[in-house]
């Protein structure tokens, strides 16, 4: 196995370790279990740095040009995120959902073809490595709010209905999950704003347009002006809650549509093909 | 030695006869020198709570002081045996020990997982410890007992639900609020279980009190208990924005609160949670307001479903508890039973062990020259001899169920070697293997 492909594996591995504590944690009510889980996530998150390292060197340039490399670097970003967030609010339930999501992703990626190909020249431009960052971390946390959110609508299902299942103790309270919600989006949105505006400016330099309708750029605006509404409804209508929890979760729907389901069904210049030399 | 238990519980005996029974903390000292001075007692504690009249004590002959208990019980209080046999239970040797273990694991309670029990047991303790009516075998049997109520404390979710309707209230509260710090309480009338709650949520950390009743010196006067603000009846409506949590208990024919103040009232609020408890029958509050997305109204079934929920989750983790004293029960009486012969058993062995040394010195000095290795030999084959006319009479000792059988046999080893027996002491190594 080649180094970097061993070191790939190591991560996955390691993510798939940390999910066991979260879930044990989670599960079996282990405080413990929550800690393990974050230091093992830590050594993975600062391993799995080390693979985009070892990839930027092989490739020459910013390592993020296949499936198998943005997937890879949305649990990085996801992970990453996690880390920071979990710093501020101690949230190893959280733990439960982003690390087997991180887990899961790092699957996927492995199950892609992994070819490091010569990158188109386009591609080249500093501009590439600060548009994907910023686009991957905001997708990062609108994956943490949407899991913040199915837990809100769990947690807050229960508390209506009055029948409790084993989750209803695992689970923080809903005005928890409600910050943490909160917390993503706001995050999450100017990331992805800076992600948009990024991607205008490369464009206009190597196209010399701003903007040119691609089918990602149009996904990417509607499910921007999703979270646009998402935000505006919570700071100025007060919307909370359920409804908030609720749209994070269709919007969510829309941003992984953006990035998966575009690449798949339409041509632009965003596909992996068009990264390649022509 | 044995551990008996004599005694009767909220299960086995109704409140008349165990008001009857139960033993006075001011004379207690007295009662367990009584007991000491019974024929087959060796040490004793009385636990005498509100749900159970219990006697432990350490014994060579079970079933004997079983009886003897019993009529000890029944003599202190002037009741005749008969009357108290249908209530008394007896147990001996590892149904005993698993008794007591499931009791101050608060297995036995009334309601499961409540730990006050923990508390008199301990307290019981106290006494007989004091009393100096508790020796080896109690002080290590209370001591394992202790351990294992904190075992199944912390290995089981077994005390981790509420079972009262007023802190299933409370914990529901931390799931909608998570602190309840700079949180804002009402009360709208004044029951009993009204403020049984609020004294629960100011102790976890609610900061604001408001009290309204129609009668306004009655608000007054249960606000200024809380440290509270009394709020007029006529427009408590007004103040509705401010409440995170609400409890209601007005005796009022009709609704109280309706839906539309609810709504409001959330509207002005923008929409954070607020909390409804309506404890009043008939219902203050209008269920439609239930429906209201940031509403989480509770009525007073609501909260008994809670608690029972929590109840029967309670004797699921009761399972578990079973379990961890199973398994406390057998080690405890592997100590237990290797504590009565082992110190026959040391004593046979040394006693034989000095007969050999006596008879090997002597054949060695007569026999006169003999190499090393012919020495050794001969002491080889002295110990084989010892070990295999020990092999199994230890083992038949040691595999003798507690009962009257291995004293018996006990004192005829002791008779037939002519042993004298230390009594045994707390720091017991394990027997010698053959």
């Amino acid at each position: 196995m080649e180094p970097v492909t061993l070191l790939f594996s190591l991560t996955t591995l390691l993510y798939l370790i940390a999910s066991l504590f979260y879930l044990t944690a989670m599960i079996g009510k282990r405080e413990g279990a929550g800690r393990l889980g974050r230091w093992v996530l830590l050594v993975g998150v600062v391993m799995h740095a080390g693979v985009f390292a070892v990839r930027h060197s092989m490739a020459s340039g910013t390592p993020v040009t296949s499936m198998h490399e943005s997937l890879s670097f949305f649990a990085w970003c996801l992970v990453l995120l996690f880390l920071l967030l979990d710093l501020r609010f101690r949230l190893s339930v959280m733990g439960a959902f982003a690390a087997p999501f991180a887990t899961g992703l790092m699957i996927f990626s492995a199950l892609s073809p992994d070819v490091i190909i010569p990158v188109n020249p386009v591609l080249r431009s500093w501009l590439f490595p600060v548009h994907i960052t910023f686009a991957f971390l905001g997708n990062a946390a609108f994956a943490l709010s949407f899991g913040a959110g199915v837990m809100y609508l769990i947690q807050d299902r229960m508390l209506k209905s009055k029948r409790f299942n084993g989750l209803y103790r695992m689970l923080p309270s809903i005005d928890v999950l409600d910050r943490v919600n909160y917390t993503c989006l706001s995050v999450g949105f100017p990331f992805m704003t800076l992600g948009i505006i990024s991607g205008a400016v490369w464009a206009n330099l190597a196209w010399g347009s701003y903007w040119s309708w691609d089918p990602k750029e149009t996904w990417a605006l509607i499910t921007w002006f999703l979270y646009a509404g998402l935000l505006h409804g919570r700071l100025t209508v007060g919307w909370r809650g359920r409804r908030a929890a609720f749209f994070s979760i269709v919007a969510f729907m829309f941003l992984i549509f953006t990035f998966l389901g575009v690449g798949l069904l339409f041509d632009g210049y965003h596909t992996f093909e068009a990264f390649s030399m022509p | 030695m044995n551990i008996i238990v004599v005694g009767l519980s909220h299960k086995t005996a109704p409140v008349e006869i165990r008001e009857k029974v139960a033993f006075e903390a001011d004379n207690l000292a007295e009662r367990l020198a009584q007991v000491l001075a019974l024929p087959s007692i060796s040490e004793a504690m009385i636990v005498s709570t509100c749900n159970r009249v219990e006697l432990y004590a350490a014994t060579m002959r079970p079933e004997q002081a079983c009886v003897e208990l019993q009529h000890f019980i029944a003599e202190c209080h002037g009741l005749t045996p008969v009357v108290l046999k249908e209530h008394l239970y007896s147990y001996a040797c590892q149904e005993a020990v698993r008794h007591v273990f499931r009791v101050t694991a608060s297995l036995d309670s009334m309601v499961v997982g409540e730990p006050q029990i923990l508390g008199q047991i301990k307290t019981a303790y106290g006494h007989a410890c004091d009393c100096k009516s508790a020796g080896l075998v109690l002080n290590r049997f209370m001591h394992k007992a202790f351990s294992v109520a904190k075992r199944v404390r912390t290995e089981t979710a077994i005390a981790s639900s509420a079972v009262s309707v007023s802190y299933a209230a409370v914990e529901l509260a931390r799931k909608i609020f998570d602190s309840l710090e700079n949180k804002t309480v009402m009360l709208v009338g004044a029951g009993e279980m009204c403020e049984l709650a609020a004294k629960h949520f100011v102790r976890y950390g609610v900061s604001k009190v408001l009290v309204t009743n129609r009668t306004y010196s009655r608000a007054e006067k249960l606000a200024e208990s809380f440290g509270g603000v009394a709020v007029n009846f006529e427009n408590f409506r007004e103040q509705l924005h401010r409440v995170d949590i609400l409890l209601s208990s007005t005796g009022s024919p009709d609704y109280v609160i309706s839906a539309a103040d609810l709504k409001s009232a959330c509207k002005m609020r923008r929409y954070q949670p607020m909390f409804l408890i309506d404890i009043a029958v008939p219902r203050d509050i209008d269920p439609a307001a239930g429906r209201i997305d940031s509403v989480y109204l509770y009525d007073v079934d609501d909260l008994q479903g809670v608690v029972q929920s929590n109840l029967k989750a309670r004797e699921k983790e009761a399972v578990k508890a079973d379990q961890i004293v199973s398994q406390e029960v057998i080690r405890f009486h592997e100590w237990l039973s290797n504590l009565t012969v082992r110190p026959t058993i040391v004593a046979l062995r040394k006693q034989l062990e000095e007969v050999r040394q006596k008879e090997l010195q002597r054949t060695l000095s007569s026999l006169g020259d003999l190499d090393a290795h012919e020495c050794k030999m001969l002491d080889a084959m002295t110990s084989a001899i010892v070990n295999k006319i020990l092999h199994h009479p230890t083992r038949l000792l040691k595999q003798l169920d507690c009962d009257d059988d291995k004293l018996r046999y006990l004192d005829a080893v002791q008779m037939l070697f002519d042993l004298s027996v230390q009594p045994p002491s707390d720091d017991l190594a394990e027997l010698p293997d053959e």
